[in-house]
């Protein structure tokens, strides 16, 4: 065997046995009738399958942590094109607003979400003083809408960063090549610089779509009833109810949404660049 | 007036004048190139034409119309590019077909434009190509295709020959030239080369800190430099500072005097003089002629094959001598004493 396989060794092992292995454990665990002795059997999946309230739960996971991509897409060029193309200087200044948030815990941000949105909340005030909304309260918390707002809030960073990069490596000179060839700005946006910031767009959105899915904080603390999620259920499952085995069987189901989704996107950055 | 005139042209950035005042006048059809050194403002004079940085004094007008209220898309300007700026996720084809589909050409129109482009280019059969697949001196000419192809008013090159190594960049000099007679069209050359410029142009402006120095035909800026600075940027020269004194008596700042080539020289007074000479118009005899001359030392000799550069050692200044090797001339040594003189006609008084 090549020496130089033992260098890469530490890593691998840690991959394997903090992993690779405690993901094999799961899949087990998702086969077994109950908790770690039981008989193997597929009814875990079924469980899943045949009840219309986790399917709806899937989609609208799915459907959620869509939106919230498409938002950060729609929020995160513009910031990212103003920072890499429009801007001299300063640049620096908002790509550290922008990562400062990262070294906040998750709950300590969802939580401060909760006293920003809460009826009687500082947003509502605003609002209100701004002449926006009337005397009736805001009602975002504990709705869809207050999760959303959190989620975007959490994962727009890497879309920023990810499309700045793109914009910031692509040649000035082919907008002005561009415009020069009497391409209007619209024209020039769609056929040059949002082709050639696919790749940035689809990383980004990998990053921000993938771990949506399996949020379970921002639900819970301000989703209120409506708020919950596949991820939210894997929590039930491991810590309230223990029901291990029905639990592994949705995580492995949302890895899979996970792999599937993640596949079809890097497919669509792979062509015809 | 003039087909491309530029009236007045300042542009500043965060209070650093980079142009100042620029003034120039093309025809129709005529290889102008913007030669200076770098950060001279040839650029940003390529940038405020195209439309991409606005002046902030100053009209640019071709055709007679001004086009100062136009944004770049609209200015009908060809460019190329130093970084050439192919689109790399379109083809050779579609790149050139970029310019005439915003124009609504038809798609018949299209393929036989993009194949007339190419064929000028002689990149015919490259149409399905992607941008780096080909190499840099094919990249160049689909970048001049693609400026072209719309029939702009005006091609601009920013320095687009740099990127390429010696002998490609002498071969697309040659057909960037070809081309441009061909199609006629009114050129703009940026280049810091001054040999390129020579090689390509009708007309060299020469620049610097942001001002045209000297604008004229390659021959006379050459023969002629109204300064020191041009006639060291384009080619080479012997400087010689002093004062005109009676009898055509030349003084220098070290105290040393020699006979200056009959000519009238009563129309110079007593300040100093920068006397320009060409070490290719500089005659050398091994014996002491009766004209007019100066007496120096070779110290040192260069042989580049058919000629040979000469430093030689006179007036406690270093001039260089540039000679033929021809059969009938002997080389100089290193230590030969001679006596060296130049014609009236090949020297320029200059005033700084
Ligand atoms: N966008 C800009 N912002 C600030 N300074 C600039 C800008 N563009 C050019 N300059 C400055 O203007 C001067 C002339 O630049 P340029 O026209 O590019 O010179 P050249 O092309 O002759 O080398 C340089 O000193 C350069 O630093
Ligand atoms: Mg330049």
């Amino acid at each position: 065997m090549n020496k130089k396989w033992w260098l890469v060794s530490p890593p691998v092992f840690l991959l394997i046995s903090f992993c690779v292995i405690p993901l094999f454990i799961m899949v087990y665990y998702s086969f077994l009738s109950d908790g770690t002795t039981g008989h193997l059997t597929l009814q875990n999946y079924l469980n899943f399958f045949q009840k219309g309230f986790y399917l709806k739960l899937t989609w609208k996971t799915i459907s959620t942590s869509l939106l919230v991509t498409i938002i950060c897409i729609l929020i995160g060029f513009p910031m990212a094109y103003i920072m890499a193309k429009v801007i001299n200087s300063g640049k620096n200044i908002i790509l550290i607003a922008i990562i400062i948030p990262f070294w906040t815990s998750q709950l300590v941000r969802a939580y401060s979400w909760q006293n920003l949105l809460r009826d009687g909340g500082i947003l509502e005030i605003i609002l209100r003083k701004l002449h926006i909304i009337g005397p009736e309260p805001l009602g975002i918390l504990f709705t869809q809408t207050a999760v959303i707002i959190a989620l975007i809030h959490i994962f727009f960073p890497y879309m920023v960063i990810t499309i700045y990069m793109s914009l910031e490596k692509m040649d000035t000179s082919l907008i002005e090549a561009s415009k020069s060839l009497n391409a209007g700005p619209f024209t020039t946006f769609w056929r040059i610089i949002l082709p050639l910031s696919k790749p940035g767009i689809i990383s980004g959105s990998i990053l921000v779509f993938v771990p949506s899915l399996g949020v379970f904080v921002e639900p819970r603390i301000l989703g209120g009833t409506e708020g919950s999620v596949i991820g939210t259920v894997i929590e039930d499952q491991f810590f309230e109810i223990y029901g291990w085995n029905f639990g592994a069987a949705v995580a492995f189901i949302l890895l899979m949404i996970v792999f599937i989704s993640t596949t079809v996107l890097s497919k669509f950055a792979k062509e015809e660049v | 007036m003039a087909y491309l005139a530029i009236k007045n042209l300042s542009k500043s950035f965060q209070n650093n004048l980079v142009l100042d005042h620029i003034n120039f006048e093309i025809e129709k059809g005529t290889f102008l190139s913007l030669l200076g050194p770098s950060g001279c403002g040839k650029t940003t004079t390529l940038r405020l034409i195209a439309g991409f940085e606005h002046q902030d004094e100053g009209t640019i007008h071709i055709g007679g119309n001004t086009i100062d209220t136009l944004p770049p898309y609209k200015r009908n300007i060809g460019l190329v590019f130093q970084s050439y700026a192919l689109f790399p996720h379109m083809t050779v084809g579609q790149n050139i077909a970029y310019g005439l589909e915003q124009r609504n050409f038809t798609k018949g129109d299209i393929k036989k434009e993009v194949s007339k482009a190419l064929e000028m280019v002689q990149l015919t059969g490259f149409e399905n190509r992607k941008p780096r697949q080909l190499s840099g001196g094919q990249q160049q000419r689909v970048a001049l295709a693609r400026a072209l192809v719309i029939k702009p008013s005006l091609l601009l090159l920013d320095e687009s020959l740099s990127a390429l190594d010696k002998k490609l960049r002498v071969d697309m000099q040659i057909e960037l030239r070809q081309i441009q007679k061909e199609v006629g069209i009114t050129t703009l050359f940026v280049t810091h080369d001054q040999e390129e410029a020579m090689t390509l142009s009708d007309q060299i402006a020469v620049m610097k800190n942001g001002k045209i120095v000297q604008m004229d035909t390659p021959q006379n800026i050459y023969k002629n430099p109204v300064n020191s600075f041009v006639a060291s940027f384009i080619g080479q020269s012997n400087f010689l500072k002093g004062r005109i004194k009676e009898n055509s008596q030349f003084v220098l700042q070290n105290g040393s005097t020699f006979s200056l080539p009959q000519q009238d020289y009563s129309l110079y007074n007593q300040e100093e003089y920068i006397i320009s000479v060409r070490p290719e118009k500089i005659r050398v005899d091994q014996t002491r002629p009766s004209y007019p001359h100066i007496q120096g030392k070779v110290k040192f000799v260069t042989y580049i094959g058919n000629l040979s550069m000469y430093l030689i050692e006179a007036l406690g200044h270093d001039i260089r001598i540039q000679q033929q090797n021809d059969s009938y001339r002997d080389q100089l040594k290193v230590n030969d004493e001679i006596y060296f003189s130049w014609n009236a006609s090949d020297q320029s008084i200059l005033t700084e």
